[in-house]
């Protein structure tokens, strides 16, 4: 068996989008690599702006979607297209989801405690009610909700935060080895967010469940992570241990975004350039970042950036730090 | 300025009457920009809606009142929030939570331009110098103009989010609701967005509301904030006033919470729960979860006092909040 537990290689999906710009093709996901190790439970926390590709990663990891090129390996073995239901029932055991929009992960029709009862069933597999309760009883209380308060109502009844953390308690009812909550705190307040990724730690802790933490909330991000990919334009622009990575940013884009929290006690100063429309630069032959980047030269817009390492360390996609030296055509990109 | 008086704002459901808001009062001031902040569920968009005056069913202001007051023709008019809808948009609009479903799916952004804008004097201009004046307006927002011919899902979520906000003060109202503007957005857009807001704000010198989770995006940006806790209001202050010397235990342990980039330490998420809204219970509503709750605050509702100029708190023992270091380490799930 292979020491990583899910593997992704060379994985791209293109979205064709029709409208006002004639047909275009996208890279939604653009030749990205991501390995998760068994055995060595982490926080990757996947951070970038929204359009960035990060939920179409995500989808791809989960196999919800397949990808356009590249391949998908699940113990080293290549999945190669879809996988039959069997296999999809083992693998759902071993990798939940938690989505973005909690309005949408659960239907207005049906009472929220259905999807904690249906999870509890089906893919845990508790095989009496009492045991099924147990189960719903303690993912809720672990997210700070009850099963009283919770069982009964439907989506409407309950604030954004609210059905969010019962998503973050549906998730955890299996016991997977990998969770990929896609920016599940961003609609909870700020107390309750560090409730969760503190609980993220303690999952990974004490049941060495990985998590991919997608986020564009940087300070969480730092806080909980062990390493962190920043996404731009469907690329991994920069990877890496969190804490170099966000102490001693190295790609153009992690600064800007460090420039651009919020933070307490140190306000804002001078004005940032936002993106143009988007599927502009998914057509940019080089570097996508170089419309909004301070430091680009013509090579940035003529051709695709190198990978550099850093330190041994972190992995950076610009060609700032090689001088912008264009690199041997050899080696991937 | 918008008057709120002791109003409670209730949600009626099968299992009882959701006390949403619960006795609150305070004034938005001509000209300043208000955050508003509080735990997920405590009511804060329950609240926005109610300043509004869109109040549906199952949702009823069982008691109090809100009213604006506005100058129209060098007279100043009180207005009930009953009849707020005749002055949506024109003196009053808001950006609600989940906005995408503000726009209209089927309908490119101009047309939505057009149908918002009922306004006789506004249509008088005739549709194409109507598209002239957004398209300008857009301009200045530094917003591309193709947007106009797009229908919604074609926009990224940021750019979305810009295209509300221009439609929300493209007339100028003296009021302009925001309930967490930004939340889905990485901190970029965020930033610049804010900055839009921000900008058009002092132009106009409107008055600006914002709901948000982030306590940054508050900082940065508020002038006065006010914060709620289970339905109510437990503490208004100058913005720099509050972060810096918080006078209600649950203001004081949310800052605390808040992790920091490039700090390591643990940081707690408030531990319990508020209390069921169906069900509140008699004394302070904080009590269960206060390191300074006694007897006293289980049995008495602490009331709003001004504990310093502009300055108010809902707690019993508010000259102690802040003197009294936060003990030991809080719960963490
Ligand atoms: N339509 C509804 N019917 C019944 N209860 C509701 C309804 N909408 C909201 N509630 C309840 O009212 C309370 C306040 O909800 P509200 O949406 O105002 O919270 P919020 O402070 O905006 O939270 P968030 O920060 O999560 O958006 C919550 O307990 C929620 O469950
Ligand atoms: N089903 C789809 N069809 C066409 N385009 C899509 C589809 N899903 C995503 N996209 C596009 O792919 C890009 C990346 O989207 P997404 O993965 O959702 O980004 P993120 O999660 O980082 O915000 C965006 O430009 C988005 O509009
Ligand atoms: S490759 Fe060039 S344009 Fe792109 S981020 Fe690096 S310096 Fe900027
Ligand atoms: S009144 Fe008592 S319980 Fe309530 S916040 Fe103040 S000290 Fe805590
Ligand atoms: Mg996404
Ligand atoms: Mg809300």
């Amino acid at each position: 068996m292979s020491d990583k537990f899910l593997e992704i290689k060379n994985v791209s999906k293109i979205y064709r989008i029709g409208g006002l710009l004639g047909q275009t093709k996208i890279a939604a996901v653009d030749n990205v690599n991501l390995a998760l190790e068994r055995g060595k439970p982490q926080v990757l926390s996947i951070v970038g702006e929204s359009g960035s590709g990060k939920t179409t990663l995500a989808r791809m990891l989960l196999h919800l979607i397949q990808p356009t090129h590249g391949e998908i390996l699940i113990d080293g073995m290549q999945t190669g297209g879809q996988l039959n239901g069997a296999q999809l029932k083992a693998f759902r055991r071993r990798a939940q989801p938690i989505f973005q929009n909690p309005f949408e992960s659960f239907s207005s029709r049906k009472t929220v405690d259905t999807y904690l009862f249906e999870t509890a069933r089906n893919i845990l597999g508790a095989q009496t009610q009492a045991a099924a309760n147990r189960a719903v009883d303690e993912a809720l209380v672990n997210v700070g909700l009850s099963a009283e308060r919770v069982v009964g109502r439907y989506p409407n009844q309950f604030s954004g935060g609210e059905l969010q953390r019962i998503s973050v308690a549906r998730a955890m009812i299996p016991r997977p080895e990998l969770i990929v909550a896609d920016e599940p705190v961003s609609m909870i307040d700020a107390s309750m967010r560090m409730n969760v990724v503190n609980l993220f730690k303690k999952l990974r802790d004490e049941f060495k469940v990985t998590i991919l933490y997608i986020t564009h909330d940087l300070s969480t991000a730092y806080y909980v992570s062990d390493q962190i990919a920043i996404m731009y334009r469907g690329s991994i622009v920069e990877s890496g241990p969190s804490a170099k990575v966000l102490k001693t940013p190295s790609h153009p884009y992690t600064e800007l975004l460090l420039d651009s929290v919020a933070k307490i006690g140190e306000k804002w100063n001078e004005v940032v350039r936002l993106p143009d429309l988007e599927t502009k630069e998914y057509g940019y032959k080089g570097c996508k970042f170089a419309g909004r980047c301070a430091y680009a030269r013509e090579v940035c817009r003529q051709a695709k950036p190198p990978i550099v390492t850093l330190d041994g360390q972190s992995q950076v996609h610009c060609f700032k730090p090689v001088d912008y030296q264009h690199p041997a055509p050899a080696g991937g990109s | 300025m918008i008057r709120v008086r002791n109003v409670c704002l209730h949600y009626q459901t099968v299992q009882g009457t959701v006390k949403a808001v619960e006795n609150v009062s305070f004034d938005i001031f001509d000209g300043e920009i208000l955050g508003i902040a509080g735990e997920s569920g405590c009511g804060k968009s329950t609240l926005m809606k109610g300043i509004y005056g869109n109040v549906e069913a199952p949702l009823a202001l069982t008691q109090g009142s809100i009213e604006m007051e506005i100058e129209q023709v060098g007279e100043r008019q009180v207005i009930p929030s009953t009849q707020f809808h005749r002055y949506w948009w024109e003196h009053i609009s808001y950006i609600p939570q989940a906005s995408m479903s503000v726009l209209n799916p089927v309908v490119r952004i101009q047309d939505q331009f057009f149908d918002s804008y009922l306004r006789a004097d506004v249509r008088a201009l005739g549709k194409q110098q109507l598209q002239g004046r957004i398209a300008e307006y857009l301009r200045e927002l530094e917003l591309p103009v193709e947007v106009l011919h797009s229908y919604p899902h074609q926009l990224s979520g940021g750019m979305r989010q810009r295209v509300i906000v221009a439609l929300a003060t493209f007339v100028h109202p003296r009021f302009v609701l925001a309930d967490e503007p930004t939340t889905a957005l990485d901190v970029v857009v965020q930033r610049g967005i804010l900055t839009m807001l921000v900008n058009l704000q002092r132009q106009l010198q409107n008055t600006f509301i914002l709901v948000s989770h982030d306590m940054g995006v508050h900082y940065q940006i508020t002038d006065r904030m006010v914060i709620m806790y289970a339905g109510q209001v437990v503490e208004i202050a100058p913005t720099a006033i509050l972060f810096e010397r918080p006078r209600h235990p649950y203001t004081q342990l949310l800052i605390n919470s808040l992790p920091r980039l490039g700090d390591d330490t643990q940081r707690f998420g408030i531990g319990g729960r508020p209390p069921s809204l169906l069900a509140p219970p008699p004394g302070c509503r904080f009590a269960a979860r206060c390191h300074l709750a006694d007897d006293q605050c289980r049995q008495v509702q602490p009331p709003l006092v001004e504990v310093a100029p502009g300055h108010f708190s809902a707690c019993l023992k508010h000259e102690w909040v802040t003197e009294i270091p936060l003990v030991g380490e809080r719960e963490t799930t």
